[in-house]
Order: structure tokens, then C-alpha cells, then sequence
């Protein structure tokens, strides 16, 4: 088996005429923690979006855990177990409680049984530093905390990869931290992940790369202190001498 | 300085106009000038209709029309010996109903499922009650021409209700699906459906059920009458409910594929249960209609509530009580209809409809 848990090659995908990926060559070790960044529109969470089928590439080649991503159902599930995804909505089920919305997909999915899976809800709540809003429906939580029981729920199923597409975009300033915390402590577990943000403190403190995408491609990838303080690419200069001010 | 203390512990009383009586009118009836003349208005009107109707009611009506064709009104040409069957039955819905009224509010979960199960089993348990065996002595059969009154009424309604909404709800998956054959199938039936008027459906049930099924099975027009109610119910069920699933934003889509439920899990755990929820107003309004369109199936020769009050009016001692009787099916009509909107508006509440 290859050394690489994710292996992409020449991913291309169009929405209609327009040509949203123009072939992405991209690997991920186990363990390995991946900032993916790059200007709004440059396809950055139709790549990963990709990676666990919520959109489908019509060319190139993508593996997971050496299981090929293609038109076979029993493919995608399988897939779709070993990947958590946190979205920037939080995308919680409203009408379940947390406890629900965490163990439905580990007793459904996983086939746990049910004080199994709460058990395991109740161990990742403290680890969100949330337990105490178990019982709780989405729509009465902060959207901090609701995006913890969305990390909560994306790790139940005890996924080997973690794919964040701007986790801390829509929290209010004051949320963000609690938010970050949480994924450096899971960066720190030894979590494969992959997360598109433009929380330059994550990136610089726990990626182990950091991947920068334009027009629909990769421009650049290096290690945070050299991408940060060397940037090769006159676009990525760009770009950081945007966000860095 | 007040300290943290004295803001958290001492609070005033609101004004007295604000609360109790006073309150209550100044909001609700007298809270402007216009405000003040509608309620004056609305009095007036009300004192005009209802004094005059009430006391038609109480002086003069002859209600005689209607006490001494009771059971006729509730089950019309069910044979009067055995009608005590029919009265068994009213018997273990109600008490059905208010044991589920303990048992759902209670916390066993465990009588809940059993009180569950007994739901589901009853309707098979009635029917044959009602029904009853060939050559049996104790349930002698009761031919199904002879179910009429407001217990045909209800029969209709229900099965029309029970029957439509796993139809309905398919329909609206059918219509939203990716497979084009299942698309356009279920497109096609709930615009056909929904393009004719239901008489048609009910004399189409009437002349088609016969050509479809083998020719030595005769059925009852009453059944005909059930699955053209069942089938002309779903049509408008799917559309609504089709209403509920493109409320559903897309994000629960895709994360419940992110989790790897599968397509079926997705839409029986998140995408279901939030759009009929969203829902219920309309579906409930549309199950309001089916009941009262249960009057219709008069002209395919069924003896509906409707139609045994009516033919009251030919009796030799009630050919003028026209008022009496059909206030009386207005008011029986209207009692079912409200206690299922008032039903709705519960369930809403419960559900928390409207709250995120
Ligand atoms: N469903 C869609 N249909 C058509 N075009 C789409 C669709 N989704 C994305 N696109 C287009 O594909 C391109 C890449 O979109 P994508 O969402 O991947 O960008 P992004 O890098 O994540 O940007 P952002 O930082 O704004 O989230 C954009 O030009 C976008 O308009
Ligand atoms: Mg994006």
C-alpha cells in the first residue's frame, strides 16, 4: 500500500462550461496536517469537497486509504466513514439534540450500540468542553458551541481524516478561539487533516504544510515558515501581503 | 452606586394598564381608536346573527328531526341489531385516546410502544368487528352497502388519510429524484390527479377498479369510494409535502452524506421529519378537506352522513326541518374539522414549528 492515506492526480472538475479544477496532484500522509489557502473562488472547497464525493470530479484519480473514489457506492461509503467533515454553516441537524445529532451516524452507520455511541458522545463533549449542553437542541446553543458539536459529530464516527472548509468563518470574533482550540488540540492527537481557513495562528502554530490554490489550481506548497517568510510564487506574494496587511 | 446585587434582585411591578383585565382589553380590543371601533363593530354584527339564531334554536327548532334519527345519522342502514358493534368501536377509540393522552405524556417509553402498537393493530381489530364472518353467530357479516351515516364519513376519511400519506410522501420523493422514469411518472399522476375534479376520480374508481383487478372479484363500492379518496388525497399530500423538502437547506444534505448515512437513513432521520414538520398547517388543512369532500361520494350511491340527512327531509314527519337538519351536519362537520385544526395546532407547538 502506498505511504499516502490521500492520494489525488490530475483532478479536474467543471461545474457546466466553467472549469472549477484544472488538475490537482496532491498526497497527504497519515497524521500530516494541511492548510489549504488561496483567493475567494479558486476552488478550494470544491478540491476537498471532492475528496469525500460531496462533489463529483469528472477526470483524474483520487484514493483514500487506498480505496479508489469513483462510481461505486460501496466505495463512497466506505470512504465517507474513514473522512469527518466540519462545514463553515455548522450544518447540525436542527431538530435532533446533541446527543442525537452526535450518535446518530456512529449507531446508524457504525452500527453501535446505543449506550455505546453516547458514551463516546459524552467523552468527545468534554473534549469540545461542552458536556453540559448535551440534552440541548442546535438552535439553542452559540455558534461556537455549535461548531464544536459539529466537530463532536464529525469525530464520533472516528473518521481518520478531518476536512474543515472555514470552520471559523461565520463565529463572531469572540467564538473563533474556542473553535481553533479544539482543532489544535485534535492537530496535536496525531488527526490526519486537511482545513481551508484563514486562521494564519492555526496554520502557523500546527500545519505541517501549507497549499496554496488559484484559478483552480495548486500554485504553491511548502512548510508554514517557508511559505510565510518565502514565498516563491508572485501570486501567493499577492495574496499574503493581502491577509497579512 | 447600586451594586451588581441590587440590579439582579429588586425589579418594579409594570404599570397597572399593562397587566391583568385592564392590560388584556387595552392590547386586544381597545388599543387604538380603529382598534376600538372594529370591536364595537364586530359586537354589533355578532349580537345581529347569533341572538335571532339562538333563539330560533331553543324556541322553536324542532330537534325531534335529528334525536329521533340519531343512529341513523351515525351509521346509517347498519342493521340496528347489531349497531351495538358500531358503539364498541366508537368505544375503544375514545378509550384509546385518552389512554394515549397518560401514556404519551408519561416516561415509560415502554407503554408508549405498546400504546404504538395497539394504534396500529386497532384499525384491522375494528374492521372486523364491524365487519364481521361468514356464518358466524356472535359477528354475523354486515354487508358493506349497508355501512353508512357518519361512520362511513369517518371510515373514508381515515383510510383516505392513512392511505395517502406513505403514497403522498413517496410521490414527492418520486418527483424530487434524480431517475428521470420515476420523475416523470410521478409528476404525471400528481398533475393528472390534481387536474381533475374528485367526483371524476370517484366515478373513475367506480368503472376502472372492476377492469383492473380479475372479473370474478366484485368490489364493494365502498372500497372504490376508499381508494379513490387514498389516490386523489396523495396527489395534493405530495405537492405540500414537496413544499417541506425544498425548505430543507442543503447543507443537511451533505452532512448527512459527510457522515455516510445512506440515502435512505438521510431522508427517514434528517430530511423527513424536518419537512413534514414544516408542513403539518397545509397537510392538516388538506386532511380538513378530505373529510368534509368524504360528502361527495353520494353520487356513486354511498349512504355518507350528508346524504342519510338528507334523506331525513323525505320522512313523512320531517319534510320542513331543512334549517334543523342542516345546521346540525354543519355543526357535525364543523366540531370534526375544528378538533382536528385545533389537534394541528398542538402537535405545532410540541414539535416546536416555527422555532429554529
Ligand atoms: N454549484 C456550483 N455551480 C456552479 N459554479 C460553482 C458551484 N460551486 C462553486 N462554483 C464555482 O467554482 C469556483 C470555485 O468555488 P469554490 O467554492 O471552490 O471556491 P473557494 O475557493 O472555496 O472560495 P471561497 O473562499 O469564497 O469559499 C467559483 O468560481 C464558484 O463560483
Ligand atoms: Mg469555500
Amino acid at each position: 500500500m502506498s505511504e499516502y492515506i490521500i492520494e489525488c492526480r490530475g483532478v479536474k472538475k467543471w461545474y457546466g462550461e466553467f472549469q472549477a479544477l484544472k488538475g490537482i496532484d496532491f498526497a497527504v500522509k497519515k497524521g500530516e496536517v494541511i492548510v489549504i489557502l488561496g483567493p475567494s473562488g479558486s476552488g478550494k472547497s470544491t478540491f476537498i469537497r471532492t475528496i469525500n464525493r460531496l462533489e463529483e470530479h469528472q477526470a483524474g484519480d483520487i484514493f483514500v486509504n487506498g480505496v479508489e473514489l469513483n462510481n461505486d457506492v460501496r466505495n463512497i461509503a466506505e470512504i465517507r466513514k474513514e473522512i469527518g467533515m466540519v462545514f463553515q454553516q455548522f450544518n447540525l441537524f436542527p431538530h435532533l439534540t446533541v446527543m442525537d445529532n452526535i450518535t446518530l451516524a456512529p449507531i446508524w452507520v457504525r452500527k453501535w450500540d446505543k449506550p455505546t455511541a453516547e458514551r463516546k458522545a459524552m467523552e468527545l463533549l468534554e473534549r469540545v468542553k461542552i458536556p453540559e449542553q448535551a440534552y440541548k437542541y442546535p438552535g439553542q446553543l452559540s455558534g461556537g458551541q455549535q461548531q464544536r458539536v459539529a466537530i463532536a459529530r464529525a469525530l464520533a464516527m472516528e473518521p481518520e481524516i478531518m476536512l474543515f472548509d472555514e470552520p471559523t468563518s461565520a463565529l463572531d470574533p469572540e467564538m473563533i478561539k474556542e473553535v481553533l482550540d479544539v482543532m489544535i488540540d485534535l492537530a496535536k492527537t496525531g488527526m490526519t487533516i486537511i482545513a481551508v481557513t484563514h486562521e494564519m495562528g492555526f496554520a502557523k502554530t500546527v500545519a505541517d504544510r501549507i497549499v496554496f490554490f488559484d484559478y483552480g489550481l495548486i500554485v504553491e506548497e511548502n512548510t508554514p515558515d517557508k511559505f510565510f517568510t518565502d514565498p516563491k510564487h508572485d501570486r501567493t506574494k499577492l495574496f499574503l501581503s493581502q491577509i497579512l496587511h | 452606586m447600586t451594586t451588581a446585587t441590587d440590579v439582579t434582585t429588586t425589579y418594579e411591578a409594570p404599570p397597572r394598564t399593562e397587566v391583568g383585565v385592564l392590560g388584556w382589553l387595552k392590547h386586544n380590543l381597545f388599543g387604538s381608536w380603529f382598534d376600538t371601533i372594529l370591536t364595537f363593530v364586530s359586537l354589533g354584527l355578532l349580537y345581529v346573527i347569533l341572538v335571532p339564531s339562538v333563539r330560533w334554536a331553543v324556541t322553536k327548532a324542532n330537534w325531534r328531526a335529528i334525536t329521533t334519527n340519531i343512529l341513523i345519522l351515525i351509521h346509517g342502514p347498519y342493521p340496528q341489531t347489531q349497531d351495538y358493534r358500531v358503539f364498541i368501536a366508537i368505544g375503544i377509540i375514545v378509550a384509546m385516546g385518552i389512554a394515549s393522552v397518560f401514556i404519551y405524556r408519561g416516561k415509560s417509553t415502554r407503554s408508549r410502544q405498546v400504546m404504538t402498537l395497539i394504534w396500529a393493530i386497532s384499525p384491522f381489530f375494528i374492521w372486523y368487528l364491524l365487519a364481521g364472518f361468514e356464518g358466524s353467530t356472535i359477528l354475523p357479516l354486515v354487508e358493506y352497502s349497508k355501512w353508512g351515516g357518519l361512520l362511513l364519513s369517518f371510515i373514508l376519511a381515515i383510510f383516505g388519510i392513512l392511505a395517502s400519506f406513505p403514497i403522498g410522501v413517496l410521490l414527492a420523493l418520486g418527483r424530487q429524484s434524480n431517475m428521470p422514469i420515476i420523475k416523470w411518472m410521478s409528476t404525471l399522476y400528481i398533475e393528472v390527479v390534481r387536474g381533475v375534479p374528485f367526483i371524476t376520480v370517484l366515478f373513475m374508481a367506480q368503472v376502472m377498479l372492476p377492469l383492473i383487478l380479475p372479473p370474478d372479484v366484485r368490489v364493494a363500492g365502498m372500497f372504490r369510494a376508499m381508494v379513490a379518496t387514498a389516490l386523489f388525497s396523495a396527489a395534493y399530500l405530495a405537492e405540500n409535502v414537496r413544499g417541506g423538502l425544498q425548505a430543507i437547506p442543503k447543507g443537511q444534505y451533505e452532512a448527512a452524506d459527510a457522515l455516510g448515512l445512506s440515502t435512505f437513513q438521510q431522508m427517514y432521520f434528517i430530511v423527513l421529519p424536518q419537512a413534514l414538520r414544516t408542513v403539518i398547517p397545509p397537510i392538516v388543512g388538506q386532511f380538513i378537506g378530505l373529510f368534509k369532500d368524504t360528502s361527495l361520494v353520494a353520487i356513486v350511491g354511498l349512504l355518507d352522513f350528508l346524504k342519510v340527512s338528507q334523506s331525513i327531509l323525505s320522512q313523512a314527519g320531517f319534510l320542513g326541518a331543512q334549517k334543523e337538519v342542516y345546521l346540525f351536519a354543519a355543526l357535525v362537520y364543523f366540531v370534526f374539522s375544528f378538533a382536528m385544526s385545533s389537534a394541528s395546532i398542538r402537535l405545532e407547538k410540541q414539535l416546536g414549528v416555527g422555532q429554529r
